[in-house]
C-alpha cells in the first residue's frame, strides 16, 4: 500500500483574500455572532416600546446632532477603508499604510465623538427601562469602535515590520472588511437612537 | 499509511515523519503545558474537564436524590436544596453538555476530515481556559455557599435584584458569559475547519455523517447564544448597575427574559442533541458494516432539525399567558420536529436492518439510546399539546420528559461514542465485557430513576420541592427513583474503572479495531502530532471502505513548518495554503485576564475599564508576528509592494 501522489499544490499562494482564505471565515463568523447581538438588543428594543403609553417614556427626546455627526464621519471613514483594502489586495505597502493611518485618525475622531454623544441621550441609564436600552446599544456600538481602532493601530505598526508578508496583506484586507461592517450597523443603530423616538 | 512499501520509500517516510514531528511539536514542561495549540490535546483536555463537571454534577443529583428518598426529609435544607438543584441543572446544560459535544468536535472533525489541525488553533486553547476557568468559579460558589439558587434558566423576578440580594444570581449570570464565550469561539473554528480545510476530494456530499451534524451545531450555537449573552448581560446590569430590562414598574418586562433565554434554551436542546445523531451515524455505519442508509435525507433532517428548533422556544412558555394563536402555532411547531428526528430514526432501524449488526459495546449503547429517546420523544409530543402542558408544566413529568431526551438522546449515545473512540485517543482499547455490564446497570438504573417521575408528575408534584408530605403519597415512587440513582452511580463507576484500568493495562489498540470508514481510523491510535503523514485525497462518501490499494494523496505542502492546505467551500478543491501558529502562552494569559475581568465585573463595573490594557497587551502578544518562516510567498510580496 503505497501512496500514489496525484495532485500536486506547490504553487498555490499562501494566503488568500477574501472567502478563499481562512482569516475571512473567522472574521464573518465574528461579524455573523456579534450581528445577531445587534438584532436581538434592537428588537429588544421595540419589545420595550409596546410596554408604555409614551415613548420616551417621561424623557426628553435625545439630540441628534452628535449622533449624525458621527454617521458623516464613518461614511466618510469608508474612503480610507476601502482604499486602503484595495491597496493591501494589490500589495502597496505604502498606500496600504497611508491610508490605514487616516483610517484610524478617523476612527479616534470617532470614538471622542462618543464622549459628546452619551450627554445627548438626554437620560441616564438607570432612568428606566428606555434609558437602559439606548445606553446599551450606543455602548455595544462605540465598543466595536473601540475594539477595531485599537486592532488597526497594531496592524499599522506590524506594517512597518519585516518582512512585510502575504498574511499580513490579508490581515489589512479583512480589518477593512470589519470596519464595513461597523458602518453598517450605525446606520440603524443611530436611526433607532434617534429618530425610533420622534416616530413611535 | 504507507508502511509497507520499498525501503527506499520507508526511509523517505521516517523522514518526512521526523521533519513533520519537528514543525507540529507539542511543547513540554510547565510553561508548554499553557501553550498547546494542538487539537488533540485540547480536545482531550476538554473531554476531561467536561466529564469532571458531570462527576461534580452527578454528586449533587445524588444528594437530591437522598433528600427526596422520603418524605419530610431534612437531609438538604430549602436554602441548600437550591443551590443544588440549580448547580446541577447549570452544570450539566452549560459545562457538561455542550462542551463535551463541542469537545468531541475539536478531537475528531480534524481527523474526520484529514486535516493536520483545527483552524484558528490559538483561540481554541483560549476558549478551553475560559472554559475551565468558569467551571472553576461556579464549584467554587457550591464550596463557599454562594451558588446560584435560582434555577438554571433564573427566571426574573426571581433572579433579578429585588428577589435576589447577595452575588449569588451573578455568579450564574456571569458562568453564562464563560461558557458563551469559549462555546462560540470553538463553533467559528469548526465551521471554518469544515468549510476550508477539508481533504481534496471530500465535497459537501461526502462528508460524514458526524461532520456534518458538528456543523449544524456550530451554526446553531452561532445564532442562539447571542440572545443568551446578551439577556445575561441584561441580567446583570440590572443588578449591578440599576438598569431595568426586566422591570416592570419602570417600563422593563419580566417575560423578555423568557423569550430572549429560551430563544436560546431551545435550540440549546439541539445543540445538544444533533452531535449525538452524528455519533450514533459513525457507530451504526462501522457496526453494520455498510453505508448508512438514506445519507441525503439524514442530511437533510439534521439541516432540518436546525431550522425547526429556532421555532419552538414558546413552548417552554405555554402558562405565562401569551395569546391563544400564537401558542397553537408553536404546538404545530413542535410537533413538526418529530419528523426529520423520525426520519433518522427509521433510516438508522433500517441500516441495522440491511446489515449484519455486531453487538459490541458502542452499539449496544445505540440501542439504548433508540430505545430511550423514542420514549422521550413520545412524552415531548405530550407535551408540545397545550392543555396537557398547563395540567403538568413545572412538575416531575417534565423532569422526566428532558432527563429521557437528554440522557436517552444525548448521554446514551456520548457514551457509545467514548467506547468507540477511546482507543483512538489513547491508543488502548476499552474492555467490552466491563463495557457490557456497564450498559445494562445504566440503562436498568436510568428507567428506574426517571420512569417513576412520569407517573408523580402526574398525580402533581412540583419539580424544586426539597421535600413533600407523606400523606400525599409520593414517597413509594420516590423512594424508587432514589434506588435507580444507586445503579446510575454503580454505573458511573464501573465506567471510570474501566477508563482507569484499560488506559493503564488496556489492550493495545491498532489504527481501525472496529473496521470504520472515516479517516481518522486511517492514522495510529493515538494519532501523531501532526496528524497525516500525507494529505489524502478522498475517493468517496466512505473514505476508507472507498480507498484504492494505493491511496491517491497531495504532495506539495511543506513539512518543516505548520503549512496547510486551504480548499473550496463546496468540491473541496484546493485552493490556497495556510500557515498555523505555534505554541504560545499568550492565549492563557488572555485567558486569565478576560475571567478576572469576568469574575471582577461581578463585584464592580470598574473591572472593565481596568481590564482594558492588560487585554490588549495579552492580544497584542497573541497577534504578534514571530515565526514568518512559513510563509513563503513574503519575498515576493515584498518585491511586489517595492515594484508598486
Amino acid at each position: 500500500m503505497s501512496p500514489r501522489p496525484v495532485i500536486d499544490v506547490s504553487a498555490l499562494p499562501n494566503s488568500e483574500f477574501g472567502h478563499r482564505g481562512l482569516i475571512w471565515w473567522g472574521t464573518v463568523g465574528f461579524m455573523v455572532i456579534e450581528g445577531s447581538m445587534f438584532v436581538i438588543a434592537l428588537v429588544v428594543y421595540f419589545y420595550l416600546r409596546l410596554n408604555v403609553e409614551e415613548w420616551p417614556p417621561g424623557l426628553p427626546d435625545p439630540d441628534p446632532s452628535y449622533g449624525t455627526a458621527n454617521l458623516i464621519l464613518v461614511l466618510v471613514s469608508l474612503v480610507p477603508a476601502v482604499v486602503s483594502k484595495r491597496a493591501a489586495e494589490a500589495f502597496q505597502l505604502e498606500r496600504a499604510r497611508v491610508w490605514l493611518l487616516v483610517l484610524v485618525l478617523m476612527g479616534l475622531a470617532s470614538v471622542v465623538l462618543r464622549a459628546f454623544e452619551y450627554p445627548a441621550l438626554n437620560c441616564r441609564w438607570d432612568d428606566n427601562a428606555y434609558a437602559s436600552m439606548v445606553w446599551v446599544l450606543l455602548s455595544m456600538h462605540t465598543i466595536h469602535v473601540s475594539t477595531d481602532v485599537v486592532d488597526s493601530v497594531v496592524l499599522l505598526v506590524m506594517a512597518w515590520m519585516k518582512p512585510m508578508t502575504r498574511k499580513r496583506f490579508v490581515d489589512l484586507s479583512e480589518n477593512s472588511l470589519y470596519w464595513y461592517f461597523i458602518v453598517a450597523w450605525w446606520i440603524p443603530i443611530y436611526l433607532v437612537i434617534y429618530f425610533a423616538p420622534r416616530l413611535l | 499509511m504507507s508502511g509497507d512499501g520499498s525501503p527506499l520509500e520507508l526511509t523517505e517516510d521516517t523522514a518526512l515523519a521526523g521533519e513533520l514531528a519537528r514543525a507540529w511539536y507539542v511543547p513540554r514542561g510547565i510553561v508548554g503545558w499553557f501553550s498547546v495549540v494542538d487539537h488533540r490535546t485540547i480536545g482531550k483536555r476538554y473531554i476531561v474537564t467536561a466529564f469532571g463537571f458531570f462527576i461534580i454534577a452527578g454528586i449533587l443529583a445524588g444528594l437530591m436524590r437522598i433528600q427526596l428518598a422520603v418524605p419530610n426529609n431534612h437531609f438538604l435544607g430549602p436554602d441548600l436544596y437550591n443551590q443544588v438543584f440549580t448547580t446541577h441543572g447549570t452544570m450539566m446544560m452549560f459545562l457538561f453538555a455542550v462542551p463535551i459535544m463541542e469537545a468531541l468536535g475539536v478531537y475528531l472533525v480534524p481527523l474526520m476530515i484529514g486535516a493536520r489541525n483545527i483552524a484558528f488553533p490559538r483561540l481554541n486553547t483560549f476558549s478551553y481556559f475560559v472554559y475551565l476557568f468558569g467551571g472553576v468559579m461556579l464549584t467554587a460558589t457550591m464550596l463557599l455557599n454562594t451558588a446560584p439558587d435560582v434555577g438554571w434558566f433564573a427566571y426574573v423576578p426571581l433572579a433579578g435584584p429585588d428577589f435576589s440580594p447577595g452575588k449569588r444570581a451573578d455568579f450564574w449570570a456571569q458562568l453564562i458569559t464563560f461558557t458563551e464565550v469559549s462555546g462560540l469561539a470553538v463553533a467559528v473554528e469548526l465551521v471554518a475547519t469544515i468549510f476550508k480545510t477539508r481533504a481534496p476530494g471530500m465535497s459537501l456530499n461526502r462528508m460524514p455523517l458526524f461532520v456534518w451534524s458538528m456543523l449544524v451545531t456550530a451554526f446553531m450555537v452561532i445564532f442562539a447564544m447571542p440572545s443568551v449573552v446578551t439577556s445575561s448581560t441584561f441580567l446583570l446590569l440590572d443588578r449591578l448597575v440599576g438598569t431595568h430590562f426586566y422591570n416592570p414598574a419602570e417600563g422593563g418586562d419580566a417575560l423578555l427574559w423568557q423569550h430572549l433565554f429560551w430563544f436560546f434554551g431551545h435550540p440549546e436542546v439541539y445543540i445538544i442533541f444533533v452531535p449525538a445523531l452524528g455519533i450514533v451515524s459513525s457507530i451504526v455505519t462501522t457496526f453494520t458494516r455498510r453505508p448508512v442508509f438514506g445519507y441525503t435525507a439524514m442530511v437533510l433532517s439534521l439541516v432540518a432539525t436546525g431550522f425547526i428548533g429556532f421555532g419552538l422556544w414558546v413552548h417552554h412558555m405555554f402558562a405565562t399567558g401569551l395569546p391563544q394563536l400564537g401558542l397553537t402555532y408553536f404546538t404545530a411547531a413542535s410537533m413538526i420536529i418529530a419528523i426529520p428526528s423520525g426520519v433518522q430514526i427509521f433510516c438508522w432501524i433500517a441500516s441495522l436492518w440491511r446489515g449484519r449488526p455486531r453487538m459490541e459495546t458502542p452499539l449496544l449503547f445505540v440501542m439504548g439510546f433508540i430505545a430511550i429517546f423514542v420514549l422521550g420523544g413520545l412524552s415531548g409530543v405530550t407535551l408540545a399539546s397545550l392543555p396537557f402542558d398547563l395540567q403538568v408544566h413545572d412538575t416531575y413529568y417534565v423532569v422526566a420528559h428532558f432527563h429521557y431526551v437528554l440522557i436517552g438522546g444525548a448521554l446514551f449515545p456520548l457514551l457509545g461514542g467514548i467506547f468507540y473512540w477511546f482507543p483512538k485517543m489513547t491508543g488502548r482499547m476499552l474492555s467490552d465485557r466491563l463495557g457490557r455490564t456497564t450498559f445494562w446497570v445504566l440503562f436498568a438504573g436510568f428507567n428506574t430513576t426517571f420512569f417513576p417521575m412520569h407517573i408523580v408528575g402526574i398525580e402533581g408534584m412540583p419539580r424544586r420541592v426539597y421535600t413533600y408530605p407523606a400523606e400525599l403519597g409520593w414517597g413509594t415512587l420516590n423512594l424508587v427513583s432514589s434506588t435507580g440513582a444507586i445503579l446510575l452511580v454503580l454505573g458511573g463507576i464501573l465506567l471510570l474503572y474501566n477508563i482507569v484500568r484499560s488506559s493503564i493495562a488496556g489492550v493495545a489498540a491498532p489504527s481501525n479495531p472496529w473496521g470504520a470508514d472515516t479517516l481518522e481510523w486511517s492514522v495510529s491510535s493515538p494519532p501523531p502530532v501532526y496528524n497525516f503523514l500525507y494529505v489524502p485525497v478522498v475517493e468517496g462518501r466512505n473514505a476508507l471502505w472507498d480507498r484504492a490499494d494505493d491511496p491517491p494523496i497531495v504532495t506539495g505542502i511543506r513539512s518543516d513548518c505548520r503549512e496547510v492546505l486551504v480548499t473550496t467551500v463546496m468540491d473541496a478543491t484546493p485552493s490556497n495554503k495556510c500557515s498555523y501558529p505555534e505554541p504560545s502562552i499568550w492565549p492563557f494569559l488572555c485567558a486569565v485576564v478576560t475571567s478576572a475581568c469576568f469574575i471582577g465585573s461581578i463585584f464592580t463595573p470598574w473591572a472593565l475599564p481596568v481590564a482594558i490594557l492588560p487585554l490588549t497587551i495579552t492580544l497584542i502578544g497573541w497577534f504578534w508576528p514571530k515565526d514568518e518562516r512559513s510563509d513563503s510567498s513574503t519575498a515576493r510580496a515584498r518585491e511586489r509592494s517595492e515594484a508598486a
